[in-house]
């Protein structure tokens, strides 16, 4: 792998970031948003609920890691549908450029940006609504890496089925984390689910850490198994989606549909 | 002479419809071969194969000797290539394309490399415009100069001056060919305008339905064949290939 080629991968999307407003919302603006909205949201909870419970590091804390999650997703496939969007590919894949090349590139751009949302998310959260990340402990640094393979893991598998069915395809990603929300328990504990989704629960490694973050604050602990099998899941996935692009590109190669990629295939 | 390009019976197929047809020829150092041939003869399916989008079925190809199929990366640092359906990303301006091209071909001092294509292409005032916002001839000025950024040693052209006005079209064959007689690269070039090729193309070579029918030199391969000139060839090759003497 050559690093020039990555860097290229990196600095498209920094000058397409840089020229224009709406791609900053997305990134940036949308989730102080949202943040504002559930700090309210919890804050009002802390007020009529008798329970005792402070809704904040668990509610908006849960809000605030999903957040994270979404960014970091859409890090990857967001720079990926640049070049659909563009119709680039003819331009990028006539190129040296190697897959694992444009992948890492889409990767440290989505970190890059996953993590200035994260510290805008924590800055707004702990100005106007007194959260802590420190509620969490040394604990904190394993949910967000678990987080965040996922997410990468997630945003490349996406990529790979928006280059295998054709740029309409995006509107099958957008809804991705939606509808993993009820399975991983972003809001509420998994033993709420029935037990079919349960299942389905225990292999999306979100699960493990929307669990550890309520087992810490409403426990005093986390279970570090449960963590690193979450981890263990997420390196998994992260494999599986590479061999998936990969396997997609050279179909896409062998039938011509790069070469003709804008045509829709879906 | 040695060959920049080296094609050895490269066949595609989709399912039971044949678009190359075993095809080998070769493009040699200075020299600019012309790939003539109706729609849809497999000019533009050859030309995916060579820039590695497409993977041929059977056959070879070999760039300045490296197996593309073995070597991919390699072979393709030393190509490079501009297509009317291919433009540059409009979203981006002409020297954040050009950078960005420069570092995934790896190019050397390429602020100085940038700077001499916009002047010699004539971008300079378009720099810092987005592409999409370009006329279609300036779109494919900045194509031609992404194209160069490289130096390639094999540059695949796919109808570069089809949106052009004459007098840059005059002005980029100019140019184009100067790359090939004073470089150490060839050229694959294609083109509807028979009179651009004449001009252009030291060697032609008809593709008809998959197939190479002729090869030649472009000024006299018309009268070998009984036709007045080029189009004329070209519209025997396309319509009725059978009348042909091969």
């Amino acid at each position: 792998m050559k690093m020039n080629r990555i860097a290229a991968i990196v600095y498209r999307q920094f000058c397409l970031i840089r020229g224009s407003f709406s791609r900053v919302i997305s990134p940036f603006v949308w989730v102080a948003v949202d943040m504002v909205l559930w700090g309210f949201i919890t804050k009002y909870l802390n007020t009529v609920s008798k329970s005792g419970v402070n809704f904040v590091p668990t509610l908006l804390g849960a809000v605030l890691m999903w957040d994270f999650f979404v960014r970091v997703m859409q890090g990857v496939t967001t720079g990926f549908f640049e070049d659909v969007w563009s119709r680039n590919f003819i331009n990028f894949f006539s190129t040296p450029l190697l897959i694992p090349e444009y992948l890492c590139g889409l990767v440290i751009w989505s970190i890059v940006t996953s993590f200035l949302g994260l510290m805008l998310m924590i800055s707004v959260t702990s100005a106007f609504f007194g959260f802590s990340y420190f509620a969490y402990g040394m604990m904190l640094v394993p949910f967000l890496l678990v987080l965040f393979l996922f997410g990468i893991g997630l945003g490349i598998f996406a990529s790979a089925m928006v280059l295998r069915l054709g740029p309409s395809a995006e509107w099958f990603i957008w809804p991705i984390p939606a509808l993993l929300s009820p399975f991983v328990g972003v809001f509420y504990p998994l033993s709420t689910l029935p037990i079919w989704m349960q299942r389905i629960s225990y292999l999306l490694p979100p699960s493990y850490v929307f669990e550890g973050m309520r087992s810490i604050i409403l426990q005093g602990s986390a279970s570090w198994h449960g963590l690193f099998w979450g981890a263990t899941l997420a390196v998994l996935y992260i494999a599986l989606a590479c061999g998936f692009f990969t396997w997609i590109y050279r179909h896409a190669v062998r039938t011509g549909l790069i070469a003709r990629y804008s045509a829709e295939s879906f | 002479m040695v060959s920049v390009l080296s094609l050895s019976e490269l066949r595609k197929n989709y399912g039971e419809t044949i678009a190359v047809d075993g095809i080998s020829f070769e493009v040699r150092k200075n020299e600019i071969v012309g790939l003539l041939g109706p729609n849809g003869a497999g000019k533009t399916t050859t030309i995916n194969m060579v820039l590695g989008l497409l993977t041929p079925n059977s056959g070879t190809i070999l760039i300045e000797g490296i197996d593309i199929a073995k070597q991919r990366s390699k072979a393709l640092s030393m190509t490079n290539f501009a297509a009317v359906y291919a433009p540059l990303p409009g979203n981006l301006t002409v020297a954040e394309n050009l950078r960005i091209f420069g570092m995934l071909y790896s190019v050397k001092n390429l602020t100085e490399r940038i700077a001499a294509l916009l002047h010699q292409f004539d971008l300079e005032k378009f720099r810092n415009e987005k592409c999409g916002i370009l006329s279609s001839g300036e779109q494919t000025r900045a194509c031609l100069a992404k194209a160069m950024l490289n130096r390639p040693q094999l540059l695949l052209l796919d109808e570069p001056t089809a949106s052009l006005d004459p007098a840059t079209a005059r002005e980029n064959r100019v140019k184009l060919r100067e790359f090939a007689l004073e470089g150490t690269g060839g050229v694959l070039w294609t083109s509807h305008n028979m009179l651009e090729v004449e001009e252009v193309c030291d060697r032609v070579l008809f593709l008809s339905r998959g197939k190479i029918l002729l090869e030649g030199n472009p000024k006299t391969l018309p009268g070998e064949h009984g036709k007045e000139n080029l189009e004329e060839l070209f519209i025997t090759v396309a319509r009725e290939p059978l009348t042909l003497d091969l």
